[in-house]
């Protein structure tokens, strides 16, 4: 770097905020895999993690692994336990990367997809969808995730203008908001599984967050949804650390706020959505997971948005494990791990919110 | 050198109107005091000139341009402010706020650059905040955070620099600081420089032209000495005033009485 006149050389790096000389995203990524491994491993008939890892390189090509394993385990592994562990870390990562980006927005460390009542915007989309029969039509599994981003869509605009007194978006209101259109949403929601039948048990399963669909094919319909949402979040990160400034000051300083603002919003909300669709209302991780992150690594909302997103799949892949460890051999819904777990964090940030400011 | 022109401007919000015919000039390496009574319309008029608040009659133009006509990052460019009371992300550190002033150079997908960094880091040194950077700006002093904002208005290096009230709430020392180095910043960069300031004593000694606001529109315009006179005072504020020369460097001096 070329020196400048009157500027310290030395000094020219900008400054970082990170607690550990190793780059967080590697922590993050690290973190992902190990857990991914612990949730194929751990189950019914316990496949030790190193036997997964063997099983896995010996499907690459030129891998000279003699397979010294029941061949059960392979069956296992490939038709029942990876499809699972794919589809926990995909809806965790939807839940992180959508609560940072949804605290983003509104400026409030306790916005997440699930208090501004996005997901139950998002979850009667899909009921709605899957009583309509929508699912056995040519679109297949396809459709309710778009149904579920219909939801979602609308109710997002709805509680975000709902919230809006004048110029300025209230705390308050906002949370008041989400609570009233989550609570209404809810309500029609089950209203539609008591008018029809056909599909009222794996329904109830599914808002429950547990996964009834087996096999690879959520995962694969997810996929596509999820990197695209995903990955326009991940660059919208300088922008919406503009937007911390509040709209009057972004304005100012030469952003187009209302624009930034609709694509996070559908970015948002067709990432949290898609989770919806296929692991029901899990609460909390997308409030959770950005504020752990926010408390290792600052709240740059560059690296905040894909931290958060690898950290949401490590946090929903361990809570998965506790809910098929705990009551084994019954499995808990995942929903139920993570609100017993996040509810009382949530009032921990609450109760530290009124000693000192958020961070952020 | 810049020029920011009001033509006729009128202003207001849904329906109540707060200034009327409010025409003004500021030149390249001016600094012009806005001052007036509480809620004469000194902020509104000051997001008028940014482009923030849409006038309702009359133009916002620099160097002929009509502000009105372009993007926030178009204005942005051109007009860089600092805001009066800002709130600021706490747990964002100097160098992420000063690094902010680079936006209207960055589209929307764009990453920051090696050039954005140099800008922001050479806004800092100018303004004596480099030793800030790694901090929290909600550990900040008055007086720093608003060093800091007008290293972020240098950042955006837009010819005309609006400030708001950029005093409020600063010790004699960093009022002093802070205005001398605006004055610095206006004569050094060719920049045009609009503030709103309550402090006339600060007005006297710092700008080189004053607009007086009242009534809903500019009452008179000129040199501190000619705007700042007891009978002007006296009307617009309601106060009797003593206007003295100050002894070794003879502007004016405002005192109550």
């Amino acid at each position: 770097m070329p020196s400048t006149p009157g500027v310290p050389h030395q000094a020219l790096d900008p400054p970082q905020v990170a607690l550990s000389s190793l780059p967080p995203w590697l922590w993050a990524l690290v973190a992902v895999m190990a857990s991914a491994l612990l949730n194929a491993a751990i189950g019914p008939v316990a496949i030790p993690p190193g036997i997964v890892v063997r099983i896995l390189l010996s499907r690459l090509p030129h891998a000279w692994i003699e397979p010294s394993w029941p061949a059960t385990f392979t069956t296992i592994l490939y038709q029942i336990r990876l499809p699972h562990t794919a589809l926990m870390a995909l809806c965790g990562m939807a839940l992180g990367g959508s609560g940072a980006a949804y605290q983003g927005l509104f400026r409030n460390p306790l916005a997440d997809p699930y208090i501004i009542g996005v997901a139950s915007g998002a979850g009667f989309g899909a009921v709605a969808a899957m009583a309509a029969g929508w699912p056995e039509t040519a679109l297949g599994l396809a459709a309710i995730p778009l149904a579920a981003f219909v939801g979602a869509l609308i109710t997002v605009l709805f509680v975000y203008n709902l919230a809006r007194v004048g110029r300025a978006i209230s705390v308050t209101t906002l949370i008041l908001a989400g609570v009233a259109a989550g609570s209404f949403l809810s309500a029609l929601t089950s209203l539609i599984l008591l008018i029809t039948t056909h599909e009222l048990r794996r329904a109830i399963l599914w808002l429950l967050g547990g996964f009834q669909v087996g096999g690879w094919e959520p995962s694969l319909v997810m996929l596509p949804y999820l990197t695209i949402g995903l990955a326009l979040l991940a660059l919208l990160g300088r922008p919406i650390n503009v937007l911390q400034y509040g709209d009057e000051q972004a304005t100012q300083l030469g952003l187009n706020v209302e624009r930034i603002k609709t694509a996070v919003i559908v970015a948002a909300s067709l990432v949290a959505a898609t989770a919806v669709s296929f692991s029901g209302i899990i609460a909390f991780v997308g409030l959770v997971v950005p504020h752990l992150v926010r408390l290792m690594w600052g709240p740059d909302y560059r690296r905040l948005i894909p931290l958060a997103t690898l950290g949401g799949g490590t946090v929903l892949l361990m809570a998965d494990i506790v809910a098929r460890v705990a009551l084994a051999p019954r499995d808990l819904p995942v929903g139920i791990v993570t609100s017993l777990i996040g509810a009382p964090f949530f009032l921990w940030l609450l109760h530290r919110a009124r000693e000192r400011k958020f961070d952020g | 050198m810049t020029t920011l022109r009001l033509i006729e401007v009128a202003l207001g919000y849904e329906g109540r109107s707060v200034l009327r015919q409010v025409s003004l000039e500021v030149r390249g390496g001016e600094v012009l005091a806005l001052v007036g009574p509480n809620g004469v319309g000194k902020s509104t008029l000051i997001n008028a000139a940014c482009g923030l608040l849409p006038v309702l009659a009359g133009q916002v133009l620099v160097d002929g341009d009509d502000l009105s006509r372009m993007s926030p990052p178009e204005r942005a460019r051109l007009v860089a402010v600092v805001p009066q009371g800002t709130s600021l992300p706490p747990a964002f550190t100097a160098f992420d706020v000063v690094l902010s002033g680079r936006t209207p150079y960055l589209g929307w997908l764009d990453r920051v650059g090696k050039a954005d960094e140099q800008a922001s880091l050479m806004a800092m040194a100018r303004t004596g905040t480099f030793d800030l950077a790694r901090r929290r700006v909600g550990e900040l002093s008055g007086g720093e955070r608003q060093r800091v904002l007008i290293a972020r208005a240098l950042a955006q290096s837009a010819p005309v620099l609006l400030l708001d009230e950029p005093t409020a709430h600063l010790d004699l020392r960093h009022q002093d600081n802070v205005l001398s180095m605006v004055r610095a910043l206006a004569v050094e960069r060719g920049m045009a420089v609009m503030m709103s300031l309550h402090d006339l004593n600060l007005v006297a000694r710092f700008a080189d032209r004053v607009v007086l606001l009242s009534d809903g529109g500019v009452r008179s315009i000129g040199l501190p000495q000619h705007v700042l006179t007891p009978d002007e005072l006296a009307s617009v504020y309601g106060v009797k005033m003593l206007v003295l020369a100050h002894p070794v460097h003879h502007w004016p001096v405002v005192l109550p009485g």
